[in-house]
């Protein structure tokens, strides 16, 4: 698999995801500078957390528009899968990869935690490491993570499966008190309608690694490397 | 230019002594620009005239010490040819004026005094003390401080990992916001602030200079308003974006050879850091301010000297490096100036359109500074208040209401708002004892910690410097962790009153007793004086920071339980005192007594005995026992994990004083039941006190076999507090 990670001047999860993706690749992706527009042939990009340009303008809003995000698009377009976590997430729905928007949190305050996830759909290469319906542990910390859309795409987007995870509690369940940031219907990650792109603002690259308390992120970059070896 | 007199020199905080010596310097009148360089470098803040002579007998040196004091931070070496360079600041005044700035730009600023040294930032901390939660301003307060260290530390990308947050009257009017940050360099790139090098020049990079923050803006002087300037607020904003790109550039650029000294321009801007540059390299510089980047036009001198704007540094390079470091600097969308360069003349010279606009020596502004010997009187000690003299509450009453208390409850509210992960190496995450970052790519550990208790210092500022140490070695220690070094974060009132002065005398006395006695040095720190609101002092403060390192990160113990059925021992002598316990204050309304006296011997051999332990992965979970004492620490334990614990009170000590007395040198800990014999015997040779206390299990709390409270309600009441409190509407 040749994967690289998009570094804009803001990101600072870039090292941390490229920390998880070589545990499971065995190799180090490539670290692709925003400037850059020539992409080597790829089978996996990421849009890293962050704060892309600074994010005093909506988050992911500057980023969706510069030159190596028109790439990602394009390759996108091609088939190479693309994960946005967390500011990849927002940059990616900025960038019209996929559905819906990710507006400031309910509670209005950053928030910083673990949260319980429902795996929704195994049939992608993101996420074809988990069990349908399996609940996973992954830590969130946003401002803005509070994923919205109107009464028909969230129909679309229900509809064609594009739902990878939900806030859940432990057992599985939704409800408010699961839901770190009143997203709607709980949702946590979507895919675009291909499955090649996901975006999700939980961060598996945070508990991919036992001496940090959990490995449930793992499953996640195990199954794209062996979905795109 | 206007004359300059006697109130103007009032106004900029100088005595007519210091003008007169200022004079004498000079041989002539400063002028305008000349007295603000004065006047901020003769600061308290600048200068520490009235703390120097008693922080010069903090012990700074260790083997393991690479620079204590005097640079913009400590370090100390971590072996494998990498350092940890660390330090404490107060951002107090700002943050009670525009709390969400001022605290978000306090935490800017000991970033960069981390990162101009060479060390990539990898954890935030942070000691925060707020007025009496009653108090009108207080939860705007919190909540402006907090959202402001979040909203800095989460940008640049560096976890906020803990810290500690009090509630007391005292700060009502004053409140204290102390951050500290850690950051890991290679022992053979650490970069210093002398300039040296005649020619070499001098560059000005990262932000650019504007009127905010200017030390002049405090002062209503008739000539400045006839200026007709506009007021501008006094309080600097910061741009954490803007401060993640200097981090990653200077980083680059300190790969490279090009660099001879660097330092942030912190408090007093581009004053400070180019007396303190040239003072350290013994040099001197001529300085073209029409050279410096600016936000807008017209600005004069003295402000440009004097303006506090963030995401400032100033370097001197290797002649012809100009060019590699522009073109970093650039690469990251940052300004890049010449602005002079070093001269043999000891003075600093600055002009503006080719006039020369100040001529100031510089050593007697920065090193040979005023030093002064302030009078000072040792407090009147409070009596000791023996348990027989404080009523009996019910344990399980005690308990509850001590767990939702200000002081004890959750800080959940606070560190979530934190990126506590970010980065991918924190394994002790917020609310235990140290927390804990992995020293990224190696098996080691950095274990981190802030501790004060300032009702103790307040009763006893000698006993309180001491146990302020004693707790964050203990602390650490906690976590299987090396104490190996301390910084501190000294916040007091007016040290012209004696009495105040005695409390800053015998604090610092304290800690400098504890930190020979723990082997703990002291390698960086600051001052904060003056923390008076209409006469009313805060707490003496002194907030202690501190490291230690775990050299096999998989050893390090955490608070909560693991199972069920594991023995719980006690190790420390518990005699029961509860005079300044959170007992006597919480449930008796009394703040009365001595404070417990730290036995700093017993402290290091338990402390030894504990990580010895550790170090052989006999132990399952470890806590230290500080504020509220055995019965919270206990309840802190089966919180964190889920687990309730059947307890057994000792005989020969009056139950309430047991449970709740603070007692020092103490630690809870846990082991599989059948290894507790073998413990309790190595104790005894060891001649420490340890005794088998209980069992864990369960979904209860009980003493002596009575139900103290369910595992559940004593975390819904811990937890409860302060969501509650920040969620009412503000009463006034």
């Amino acid at each position: 698999m040749k994967a690289a990670v998009i570094v804009f001047p803001g990101s600072n999860c870039d090292r941390d995801v490229a920390v998880a993706l070589e545990a499971s690749m065995g190799a180090k992706p490539l670290m692709i500078w925003h400037r850059d527009t020539e992409l080597p042939p790829l089978d996996l990009i990421v849009v890293p957390g962050g704060f892309s340009y600074g994010d005093y303008l909506r988050s992911g809003a500057m980023a969706a528009h510069s030159p190596v995000m028109r790439e990602v698009k394009a390759r996108a377009e091609q088939g190479a899968f693309v994960l946005g976590i967390c500011n990849g997430f927002q940059i990616l729905t900025e960038a019209g990869l996929l559905p819906g928007v990710l507006m400031r949190n309910a509670g209005l305050k950053f928030v910083c935690r673990d949260v319980c996830l429902r795996v929704e759909a195994t049939n992608s290469a993101f996420t074809k490491g988990y069990a349908p319906g399996q609940v996973i542990r992954a830590p969130v910390a946003h401002h803005d993570g509070n994923w919205f859309t109107d009464p028909d795409t969230h129909k679309r987007v229900e509809d064609e499966g594009q739902v990878a995870f939900r806030y859940c509690d432990e057992g599985g369940s939704l409800s408010p008190q699961s839901n770190p940031n009143g997203s709607l219907a709980n949702i946590a990650g979507v895919f675009n309608e291909r499955r090649n792109v996901l975006g999700l603002m939980p961060h598996p690259e945070r508990l991919a690694d036992a001496m940090l308390g959990g490995t449930d992120g793992k499953p996640m970059f195990d199954g794209l490397v062996e979905a795109l070896s | 230019m206007s004359e300059i007199t006697p109130e103007v020199v009032a106004a900029h905080g100088l005595t007519m002594d210091e003008w007169a010596h200022a004079v004498e310097l000079l041989g002539r009148q400063p002028n305008r620009t000349e007295l603000g360089i004065f006047s901020v470098m003769w600061s308290e803040h600048c200068s520490y005239k009235s703390s120097k002579k008693w922080l010069k007998t903090l012990p700074t040196t260790a083997p393991w010490v690479i620079c204590g004091p005097g640079e913009n931070a400590g370090v100390i070496d971590i072996g494998d040819g990498q350092a940890i360079i660390f330090k404490m600041e107060s951002h107090n005044h700002p943050s009670f004026i525009e709390p969400y700035q001022g605290a978000a730009t306090g935490v800017g600023g000991i970033l960069r005094d981390v990162f101009t040294m060479g060390a990539r930032p990898i954890a935030n901390m942070n000691a925060l003390r707020f007025g009496s939660p009653d108090h009108p301003k207080t939860r705007h307060l919190v909540s402006g401080v907090v959202a402001g260290i979040g909203g800095y530390g989460n940008c640049v990308g560096v976890p906020t990992i803990g810290g500690e947050t009090n509630f007391h009257a005292s700060y009502n009017g004053n409140i204290l916001v102390n951050a500290m940050t850690v950051g890991l360099a290679p022992t053979d790139r650490i970069f210093y602030s002398a300039a040296v090098g005649i020619g070499n020049p001098v560059v000005y990079v990262g932000s650019k200079t504007g009127r905010d923050g200017i030390h002049g803006a405090t002062m209503a002087s008739a000539e400045f308003s006839e200026d007709s300037e506009e007021k501008r607020p006094t309080v600097q904003v910061g741009d954490p974006f803007t401060e993640k790109l200097l981090i990653e550039a200077c980083l680059e650029l300190m790969a490279t050879d090009a660099i001879v000294a660097i330092q942030d321009m912190g408090a007093a801007g581009l004053t400070s850091s180019s007396f303190e540059m040239a003072s350290k390299g013994e040099t001197g510089i001529e300085m073209d301010l029409d050279a410096v980047p600016c936000r807008e036009p017209g600005m004069t001198p003295y402000e440009i000297m004097l303006s506090e704007s963030q995401e400032r540094m100033l370097m001197v390079l290797k002649p012809g490096r100009e060019d590699l470091a522009r073109s970093i600097f650039e690469k990251w969308e940052l300004d890049f100036a010449i602005v002079g360069h070093l001269t043999n003349s000891g003075r600093m010279v600055l002009t503006k359109s080719g006039t020369v606009v100040a001529d100031l020596p510089i050593a007697p502004l920065a090193a040979a500074s005023p030093e002064y010997d302030r009078p000072w009187v040792s407090p009147a000690r409070q009596p000791v208040v023996p348990a027989e003299q404080v009523p009996e509450t019910d344990p399980a009453t005690a308990l509850r209401a001590l767990l939702a208390c200000p002081d004890l409850a959750s800080r959940r509210w606070i560190w979530e708002q934190y990126d506590h992960m970010v980065m991918g190496d924190t394994m002790i995450r917020p609310g235990g004892d140290a927390s804990m970052v992995r020293i990224h790519g190696t098996k080691k550990a950095l274990a981190v910690t802030t501790d004060c208790t300032p009702r103790y210092c307040l009763a006893d500022p000698m006993e309180g410097g001491r146990q302020a140490v004693a707790e964050a070695y203990r602390n650490i220690t906690a976590t299987g962790a090396l104490p190996l070094a301390v910084t501190d974060n000294l916040n007091f009132g007016n040290p012209q009153k004696p009495e105040i002065m005695g409390q800053i005398v015998e604090a610092i006395q304290g800690m400098g007793e504890a930190c020979r006695a723990l082997d703990f040095p002291v390698v960086s720190g600051n001052v904060s004086l003056y923390n008076e609101t209409n006469g009313q002092p805060i707490l003496p403060t002194p907030a202690i920071g501190a490291v230690g390192l775990l050299a096999d990160a998989t050893l390090a113990v955490t608070v909560p339980f693991k199972a069920e059925g594991e023995a719980i021992l006690l190790l420390g002598e518990t005699t029961g005192w509860l005079g300044q316990s959170l007992y006597l204050r919480e449930l008796h309304g009394r703040e009365e007594g001595a404070p417990p006296p730290v036995d700093l011997a017993a402290e290091r051999r338990i402390g030894d005995f504990v990580r010895a332990q550790i170090g052989k992965r006999r132990l399952t979970a470890c806590h230290d026992l500080s504020d509220g004492g055995l019965l919270v620490a206990a309840a802190e334990m089966a919180m964190a994990s889920g687990v309730g614990a059947r307890l057994d009170s000792q005989s020969g000590i009056a139950p309430h004083a047991w449970a709740f007395g603070e007692d020092q040198a103490r630690y809870l800990v846990t082991l599989p039941a059948a290894q507790a014999e073998a413990l309790l015997a190595e104790a005894k040779t060891a001649a420490i006190p340890c005794a088998r206390i209980g069992t864990t299990g369960g979904t209860v709390l009980t003493l002596d076999g009575k139900v103290l409270a369910s595992v559940a309600e004593m975390k819904s009441l811990n937890e409860a507090w302060l969501p509650g409190y920040m969620s009412k509407a503000a009463a006034h």
